[in-house]
């Protein structure tokens, strides 16, 4: 787990933001849904201050990432040679 | 009194209309652009493309059947996706009853907290690497050893690209379900690819160590 971490940042009205600690346990509980935009800002930001000074969670959101991406392509869900035909054919005999 | 809003653009209507008026062909357009997202719903589920591709005729022939009471209040690729996940499910117990968690396994999530299996570091992927058959294999691998749980909820939401929603709707869980096994299935692909291509990571070593060969 890191030590406190205490960032400023400018607020959504330009006023001056804390940022403080956020476990590593949180992060990881959290890692999935700041990758889908699903946090708020305030928790967004208290991730972003984490990643910049905890290796160990950088190197869980970068390979969650990366998972993200690789299965994206959809490549292991081809649909098999004939697919099309025999489904049409389906319908076309109903 | 107000009407629920259609998600419907006008030419799926269109089609939807003309099947309704006994235009089979009509049918076929509205089913081919989402095919693939029919037979990848299915082999969510049932892992094998087979019998994915025997539920996928089903449910299409079903959601034929039914057609005239869709009610537009979701796009037709979602109600046609969630008869699949039905069609796929009622397979699955019919089939291999005895290997499949029960429903009340389905329903529950009982997640303690996660903890990553090493801290790896895993730099993006060079493009060119995505192809190697090598990574390919290992992600398939892991893919096939999730939870089914799990895996329909990945495969929905980071191939199919369906919101969360539209997720939690096809499924029948609540969005947070989704959240939570979505988080799950991610941090377990991570952690069983995250040793595979090199298998040269340790998790005794306490250091952060860099193991990818990219």
């Amino acid at each position: 787990m890191v030590g406190p971490v205490l960032v400023k940042l400018n607020g959504a009205l330009g006023i001056p933001m804390k940022v403080i600690e956020i476990t590593c346990l949180e992060v990881w509980r959290e890692i999935s849904n700041y990758l889908d935009g699903e946090v708020d800002a305030e928790l967004r930001s208290r991730m972003e201050a984490h990643f910049k000074t905890c290796a160990h969670c950088k190197a869980v959101l970068d390979g969650t990432r990366n998972v993200v991406k690789l299965v994206g392509d959809g490549i292991e869900y081809q649909v098999p040679e004939g697919f099309s035909k025999r489904l049409y054919d389906k319908i076309k005999n109903k | 009194m107000s009407t629920p809003k259609l998600k419907l653009d006008i030419s799926e209507a269109e089609l939807i209309q003309r099947v309704c008026q006994g235009d089979k062909g009509a049918f076929y357009g509205l089913v081919q652009p989402c095919e693939r997202s029919v037979f990848t719903a299915a082999m969510s589920i049932l892992n094998n493309a087979h019998d994915a591709e025997e539920v996928a005729q089903e449910a299409v022939l079903k959601a034929f059947t039914a057609l005239p009471r869709f009610r537009g209040e979701s796009k037709f690729s979602t109600w046609l996706i969630q008869i699949t996940i039905n069609e796929a499910r009622l397979k699955l117990r019919k089939d291999r009853k005895h290997l499949y968690e029960s429903i009340d396994e389905q329903q529950s999530d009982e997640e303690g907290e996660y903890f990553p299996k090493d801290f790896a570091d895993w730099r993006e992927i060079p493009s060119e690497q995505l192809q190697r058959t090598e990574l390919r294999s290992a992600l398939k691998r892991a893919l096939d050893s999730l939870p089914p749980k799990y895996r329909e909820v990945l495969i929905l939401r980071d191939v199919q690209h369906l919101s969360i929603q539209e997720t939690a709707q096809v499924l029948g869980i609540t969005e947070g379900s989704v959240k939570t096994r979505l988080l799950r299935a991610r941090l377990q692909m991570r952690d069983a690819l995250t040793p595979g291509v090199d298998g040269s990571w340790s998790s005794g070593k306490q250091e952060f160590e860099k193991v990818r060969p990219w």
